[in-house]
């Protein structure tokens, strides 16, 4: 057995638990799951049932937990996980689950499957099985700070422009203030506008906020590998910036995985409960709205629909404030079909839109979204996560559809009552 | 070995016995669960929603939107073999009988005609659930030699207990033992096969009713 291979079965030994340990138990071999997986959905191809994707994973625990599969390893009667087995489920893991959750709410047992490949990933990466695209981005990540290899000085260009723009200063390691804004590597790259409408928005609300230099990326690696120890790394630099700055909240940016690493990991990351509050983007907004610190004139005519991205909606249960802020600025809001918490995956998210070899299977995924959008008829499209955005901009394209993806956050902005 | 000696070592030791593998098996097994344990999830939850895992135990049992149009066969069938085996074995009068001399417990029965309609329906769906099985593509991948153990450790009380029920095809002495090996085979094969989701789903569902309940969606 080579050293990663061990490394690799080892981690996935560490990570089964009793909640893994129950789910495999319960397991029926039903394959419903594989009905609300996008990837089989689209393809039709049985190998991406969720279930199978753990199938490595599911025998370890069979070999090392339990008693008959104790005695099978013993007598030799059991067939151990391979390098050469692994290599084969690399695709499933990665390529074709963004770890969108669907399949965790409608398996009749109960089994959390998208929790399992989150854990099953960490085996994977260990005995270097992971996608190289996101070796490279997980390895950007913890040297320069950033997925896609952003430093400092972008941001800051960024900050001048849209200083420039809007008058508005926007402060940078501010102590004490009440807010901690991350951004994703996205936003500072492809969506600008996303920081100069927080800074109008902030302004008017009142809001004391800041920016930190040293942990201004929200996004996380390490989380999508299945490397907990950079991930811990990488969330360390967030958590090392709000205690700092002394700030009473962290804003997790519009994206998803980003709110999952940050609010939902980061404190089993670090082992300790933060003594900051974490909150999406869209939470802020909608209770300052909700306060009357922001206030909105006039509506959006053109018909929209509005994306849930998996990790904010159905893992992160921000589900009604986008459609409080929507019912407030759009005339004709038409949901989707199956949208909120049983919404259907852009595709990308998991780290499959960072993984370059995905790329076909991700298109091929995405006819499911193009199926919601036409339900709807509109042409515009709104969201809360960057990734989401890029990823649906994409398949828009690849599909010849005319419609607009909008962050949500931005299209507020638009709306927003200012300087009275 | 006259029928009704083994009808006797079929109702004393062989069911002692299968009784004990049934239930050091569950103890094993829920220990081999349990004993592995879980880290205390330190992420702050959005709501206090003690009741979560607990909800999650019976929502499961309904389908979600959409899926039952999706996998009809699965949903019917898994409910109509379910609902008919649990009436059978707990609704059969000479089965409230055996528990009431095991445990003390009893209870009403239902009419045999009945309990016997819903043996028909269950034998039925367990038949629709293999074809089932063998025609769906996902089904068969994941199907390996433990699922059809499993079908036919769970076929054969039902059809045995139809037919002793009917006096058919064999003397009814040595259908009532056949019965009762076919019900000591399934007691045996229980805690090790996945017929232990009998058990372990109300664990599985609440873990995952409580993981998403910690994040505010009910699930």
């Amino acid at each position: 057995m080579s050293a990663t291979l061990e490394k690799g079965l080892n981690a996935f030994k560490e990570v089964i638990d009793a909640p893994i340990a129950s789910y495999f138990s319960s397991c029926v071999h039903c394959g419903l799951c594989a009905e609300a997986c996008l990837f089989h959905n689209e393809t039709g191809d049985p190998k991406y049932t969720p279930i199978h994707k753990l199938e490595p994973l599911r025998r370890v625990w069979k070999q090392e937990y339990t008693l008959l599969g104790k005695l099978g390893k013993m007598l030799g009667l059991t067939k151990p996980v391979t390098d050469a087995e692994l290599t084969e489920w690399e695709p499933l893991v990665y390529d074709s689950c963004s770890m969108c959750g669907r399949c965790s709410m409608v398996c009749p047992v109960g089994n959390d499957i998208t929790y399992m490949i989150r854990k099953m990933r960490e085996g994977m990466a260990a005995s270097g099985h992971a996608p190289e695209d996101l070796v490279g981005a997980t390895t950007r990540a913890v040297t320069i700070g950033s997925p896609m290899g952003i430093k400092w000085p972008a941001v800051m260009a960024q900050i001048k422009h849209v200083q420039a723009e809007t008058h508005i200063e926007v402060p940078v390691d501010k102590e004490g203030a009440d807010y901690l804004v991350l951004m994703s590597s996205m936003e500072i790259i492809n969506f600008p506008e996303y920081l100069s409408a927080l800074s109008r928005i902030f302004k008017q609300a009142g809001v004391s906020w800041t920016l930190a230099q040293d942990a201004f990326e929200a996004t996380n690696s390490g989380i999508q590998i299945g490397a907990s120890d950079l991930a811990r790394e990488i969330v360390g630099r967030i958590v090392v910036a709000a205690e700092r700055l002394k700030v009473k909240c962290v804003i997790s940016p519009e994206c998803g995985h980003a709110f999952t690493a940050i609010r939902w990991e980061g404190p089993n990351l670090m082992g300790k409960p933060f003594g900051f509050e974490v909150k999406h983007i869209l939470e802020v907004l909608d209770e300052l709205h909700t306060a009357g610190r922001i206030k909105t004139r006039g509506k959006d005519k053109r018909p929209l629909t509005y994306h849930d991205p998996c990790q904010i909606s159905r893992r992160g249960g921000v589900v009604e404030q986008p459609r409080r802020l929507l019912g407030a600025i759009a005339e004709d809001f038409r949901e989707m079909p199956d949208a909120g918490v049983m919404n259907w995956c852009c595709g990308g998210g998991g780290g499959v839109s960072a993984n370059s070899r995905a790329e076909p299977l991700r298109l091929e995924a995405f006819k499911v979204k193009k199926r919601q959008i036409e339900t709807t008829d509109v042409h515009t499209l709104v969201t809360a996560c960057a990734n989401c955005r890029i990823v649906m901009e994409e398949g828009l394209e690849h599909y010849h559809m005319k419609v607009d993806v909008i962050g949500l956050t931005e299209l507020l902005v638009d709306y927003l009552v200012e300087g009275e | 070995m006259s029928h009704l000696d083994l009808l006797t070592f079929a109702r004393g030791s062989a069911l002692n016995w299968a009784l004990i593998v049934f239930a050091a098996g569950i103890v094993l097994r829920l220990f081999e669960i349990l004993g592995l344990g879980r880290k205390a999830d330190l992420a702050r939850p959005r709501t206090d929603s003690p009741g979560s895992g607990w909800r999650t135990i019976f929502s499961r049992t309904l389908p979600p939107p959409g899926m039952l149009k999706r996998e009809p066969v699965t949903y019917f069938g898994g409910y109509v073999f379910h609902f008919g085996l649990f009436i059978a074995i707990f609704f059969f009068a000479p089965h409230i009988e055996f528990f009431r001399g095991m445990t003390g417990l009893h209870w009403s029965s239902l009419p045999s005609a009945l309990v016997d309609a819903s043996v028909v329906a269950a034998i039925v769906a367990l038949g629709a659930l293999l074809a089932h099985r063998l025609n769906n593509k996902v089904k068969r991948m994941l199907s390996g030699l433990g699922d059809y153990i499993a079908w036919t450790a769970t076929m054969l009380p039902l059809l045995t207990g139809y037919m002793a029920y009917h006096h058919l095809f064999v003397e009814y002495t040595l259908m009532l033992t056949l019965h009762l090996f076919s019900v000591e085979l399934l007691l045996v094969l229980l805690p090790f096969t996945k017929l232990f989701h009998t058990f372990s789903l109300f664990i599985s569902r609440w873990y995952n009713g409580d993981f998403f309940g910690r994040k505010g969606v009910a699930s």
